[in-house]
């Protein structure tokens, strides 16, 4: 359930001319609803999680980053993004060049399935795995007697990071791919490029700022992500914490100052998040745009 | 598997189609059979109990009322917000176009606890609400809140593009037959967006209905009163009551699945108007 | 590389893209296939290339079965409509793509790649782009670096999809002039797909018609455009008038008026007939000469020759181009009765147009 805006080749500005100009009152107190709303709804927490976390000042605020705690679930973010993204990319491509270039019965129906992690809470996409790996799921007397653990270890919280960013690269493929069709792929066949060398130099060269901001968002979700992580991590301290998770446990032992600092880490993410993502966009329309005009000719 | 599709002469076919399965299989699909299978294993009277307890009925109440409110708030907030953006040039609207997602990219636990500071009586809100007699933290206007923050981009990105394709002509056309601009907006701009709002409501309303991070924090999570259905499954599986927990996400995902299914119908819709009108 | 299409059918669901199509193209010959959007001829050719598969029939290249050879294996050359340039890639490099593909055994030392491909692009005579990227070139010059990026692997057969399609009608024929030169040069068996009967007459050795997915006829363009083998040739060729009639011992009855049919007769019976603008007489004065009696209803004499447009005696217009110095000498005006004496009329069964 991403929105996906790397689809819209026209740009998504469009002014206005003398006969369809509203009057001036009303734009104004349109611009001033969004303003008003975008202050009190998006900067306001955006900033309060920098003010909250600097109240103490810079000493407090770094003593709360770099300690071992800390530290240890900063890692823990790390390693699972690590794992989640490269899998979820591989089975993004793959998804999107099977749905964008082959026609096959079903299609609708597994684009709905890719699509099914965006419509689960997060806490059911925990749930799910504590079912199957729990002490009382499916798998769970074989994991105890071969004493390995998933739930309420690293392994679960990878898992139900993987679930939950699932769809995100083949979401932003499949249209992008949909709409560039597939004719430099069929000239790199004729011209007797073999498959590797047809995806490599027609296709990825093509889809490189679509598959960048799949990973981007992905990313972010992986690295951010709350409920599902919740549910299967048991809140070990410095094992199974990631830095959400983290910023739970600070907060609920009335420590905000620190709660505050290390999500300023995250909000920081979610900034960066949002700048490569627009820079992206810019590029992935202007793509969009050439084809558009070519296919306009 | 070669006859299954329409020729192409692309190659990998199978490798894709093989990888895409299993993968989807074991990450998606097997997994979340294990929410059908535990409930299934259940027996009717135990899920019923389960499911309809006072308790699990308010939760419901709360978390799928605060969602439709929430989701209609930001129909009305999101359609100023593209309208906005795609029609007005203003300082600060590329700040604005590219912060819009912020509730996408900020993850939910940390616009959980700085909403909940904000509007708490000492933050810089809550401090003006409260002796106002407006409480928002630890309440269900909490939830409704947050829903309203986290539900947002969904109703912009969807309408913004459609508004921004509508044709100038088409208005400037509306405007020379002598249709106010209120007119104009009601029958013309309206009927063309309206299946990109009804799709964005639908996205935030499903997204509403899951969430859990950023409400928990805000919310008080008083039993019968401010207690979110996810945050119920979860109290549930730390008491170690995995099957009512499981009977409670069961009822959840069929309900997210029904509503997948209206977006995608939703979706579709759109994308066949958008194909007629070009 | 000669190729035989040999009983092709192509369905694509209840959509019946290519019914039993039989084509012989001879080694060498440049061979445009023609018909109206739609009628299949983009689905033959890429069926050719091995891009599409067909359901039935098989094509020989060289008198050698390549329906189930893949793409890589038949040594075609695709131009597409688009171009399919690789936009990353400078124009050197698109053109040298076949050539660094190649399993590192078959592949040419990297100086006679370059070797080659400098010589491709002086025989499009575009060498001095060699290393812009496709963006910035315009239509006409993509289209001829597609063309030597599919020549650079030396195809054996080369395929073009409506190659001019997409270029403004100047451009077009400058670069029509051109292809015809350059396959004069290097004589490669060539297909190109166009709906453009002007295209496909001007350039071609040999035109294959095509409508509804079947072949209704194959000849030189004079002969296709001179002596059409069905009603759809006929009035996809070229403009005609066209006259609902009756066939009776040699002579086509409109209404009260007949017209000699000459030698060449036709069955008797209801009949279509079709007459080409320029294949009119016309005489002054109504029942001159066996003629159709018309009145002139307007005259557009700009460039060459004049436009005519006459109104039969039921109302019908019919169309008559005559040299505008003919015209002159002749010294009609608007609203003048004159009679109407086609040179040369070809009749069909009224049965086969319904077909």
């Amino acid at each position: 359930m991403s929105t996906s805006v790397a689809l819209h080749a026209s740009s998504l500005e469009r002014h206005e001319t003398a006969s369809t100009r509203e009057p001036a009152w009303v734009k104004a107190a349109l611009i001033t609803v969004a303003l008003t709303f975008f202050a009190v709804f998006l900067l306001l927490p955006l900033g309060t999680v920098f003010a909250e976390g600097l109240r103490k000042g810079w000493g407090a605020y770094l003593a709360a980053l770099i300690n071992r705690d800390a530290w240890d679930a900063i890692k823990l973010t790390l390693i699972t993004a690590a794992i989640a993204v490269p899998f979820n990319l591989v089975f993004g491509v793959a998804a999107a060049w099977l749905i964008a270039k082959f026609e096959f019965p079903g299609k609708r129906l597994l684009i709905t399935f890719i699509d099914l992690p965006f419509s689960v809470s997060p806490v059911i996409s925990g749930l799910i795995f504590v079912l199957l790996f729990g002490a009382q799921g499916w798998f769970g007397p074989w994991l105890q007697a071969h004493d390995i653990r998933i739930i309420f270890a690293v392994p679960g919280i990878v898992l139900a990071t993987i679930f939950v960013t699932f769809p995100f690269v083949a979401r932003e493929l499949i249209p992008l791919m949909e709409a560039q069709g597939s004719e430099e792929e069929e000239a790199a066949v004729v011209l007797g490029a073999s498959g590797w060398q047809v995806f490599w130099y027609a296709t990825l060269p093509k889809i490189k700022w679509g598959l960048l901001y799949g990973v981007i968002l992905c990313n972010a979700r992986a690295m951010g992500e709350f409920g599902a992580v919740s549910v299967v991590s048991g809140h070990i301290r410095g094992q199974t914490n990631t830095m959400p998770l983290y910023v739970e446990i600070l907060y609920n032992e009335y420590n905000y100052a620190a709660a505050f600092a290390v999500a300023s880490l995250l909000a920081l993410l979610a900034i960066v998040t949002l700048a490569l993502k627009t820079l992206v966009e810019k590029q992935t329309r202007r793509q969009l745009q050439e084809i558009t005009e070519k296919s306009g000719e | 598997m070669a006859s299954l599709r329409r020729f192409s002469p692309l190659p990998g076919f199978g490798l894709a189609m093989g990888y895409t399965l299993v993968y989807l299989a074991l990450i998606v699909i097997i997994p979340l059979t294990a929410v059908g299978t535990k409930t299934l294993t259940m027996g009717w009277d135990a899920f019923w109990a389960a499911v309809s307890s006072p308790r699990v009925v308010a939760s419901y109440q709360l978390s799928f009322g605060a969602s439709l409110l929430a989701a209609a708030i930001n129909v009305v907030f999101g359609l100023i917000f593209a309208w906005v953006l795609v029609r007005y040039h203003f300082p600060g609207r590329g700040l604005i176009d590219s912060l819009v997602d912020l509730p996408f990219a900020l993850p939910t636990a940390v616009a959980g606890i700085a909403l909940a500071t904000i509007y708490s009586e000492n933050g810089p809100i809550g401090k003006v609400l409260e002796p106002r007699g407006i409480e928002i933290a630890y309440t269900p206007n909490g939830v409704l809140l947050a829903l309203v923050f986290i539900g947002l981009p969904f109703v912009v990105r969807t309408v913004q593009p459609v508004l921004a394709d509508l044709e100038k002509e088409v208005e400037e056309a509306a405007a020379g037959l002598g249709a106010s601009g209120w007119q104009t907006f009601c029958r013309i701009i309206l009927p063309h967006i309206a299946p990109a709002l009804l799709t964005g409501f639908a996205m935030a309303f499903a997204r509403a209905v899951g969430e859990y991070g950023s409400v928990i924090f805000i919310a008080g999570n008083m039993p019968m009163v401010s207690e979110i259905t996810p945050l119920l499954i979860i109290t549930k599986l730390e008491q170690y009551d995995y099957a009512g927990a499981t009977a409670v996400a069961s009822v959840m995902l069929i309900f997210s699945f029904l509503l997948l299914l209206i977006i995608n119908g939703l979706q579709g819709w759109m994308q066949n108007r958008h194909a007629k009108g070009s | 590389m000669s190729i035989a299409i040999r009983h092709i059918s192509k369905q694509f669901g209840a959509f019946k893209a290519l019914d039993d199509v039989s084509i012989d193209i001879p080694s060498g010959e440049l061979v445009a296939l023609l018909g109206p959007s739609g009628c299949g001829k983009t689905t033959l050719l890429r069926i050719i290339a091995g891009l599409d598969f067909a359901d039935q029939g098989q094509i020989l290249l060289e008198g050698d079965d390549a329906s189930a050879r893949h793409v890589r294996d038949r040594q075609v050359g695709f131009v597409f409509q688009h171009y399919a340039l690789f936009r990353h890639m400078t124009i050197a490099d698109n053109v040298a793509f076949g050539l660094r593909v190649k399993p590192r055994r078959e592949r040419l030392a990297d100086a006679e790649i370059q070797r080659r491909v400098k010589r491709l692009l002086e025989l499009v005579q575009l060498d001095w782009l060699a290393n812009r990227y496709p963006s910035q070139l315009s239509g006409g010059q993509r289209q001829r670096i597609a063309l030597a990026r599919a020549l650079a692997v030396e195809p054996k057969v080369l395929l073009l999809d409506e190659p001019f399609g997409a270029l403004d009608a100047k451009v077009r024929k400058e670069l029509r002039r051109w292809l015809r030169q350059l396959h004069d040069e290097i004589h490669v068996t060539s297909v190109f797909v166009t709906h453009d009967q002007e295209e496909a007459l001007e350039v071609s050795d040999r035109v294959v018609v095509i409508n509804k997915g079947k072949v209704e006829q194959i000849g030189t363009p004079e002969s296709v455009y001179d002596h059409p083998a069905t009603p759809f040739v006929a009035n996809f060729l070229g403009s005609v008038n066209l006259f609902h009639g009756r066939v009776e011992d040699g002579h086509l009855h409109l209404g009260e008026h007949a017209l000699a049919l000459g030698a060449q007769g036709g069955s008797e019976g209801k009949a279509v007939a079709f007459v080409r603008p320029h294949e009119f007489d016309i005489v002054p004065g109504w029942g001159a000469g066996g003629g159709l009696p018309a009145t002139i209803a307007r005259v557009v004499s700009v460039g060459p020759s004049a436009q005519i447009e006459l109104s039969r005696l039921d109302g019908e217009l019919i169309e008559v181009t005559v040299a505008r110095d003919v015209f002159h000498l002749l010294g009609f005006s608007e609203g003048d009765q004159v009679s109407l004496c086609p040179r040369h009329i070809r009749v069909f069964q009224a049965e086969a147009l319904a077909a």
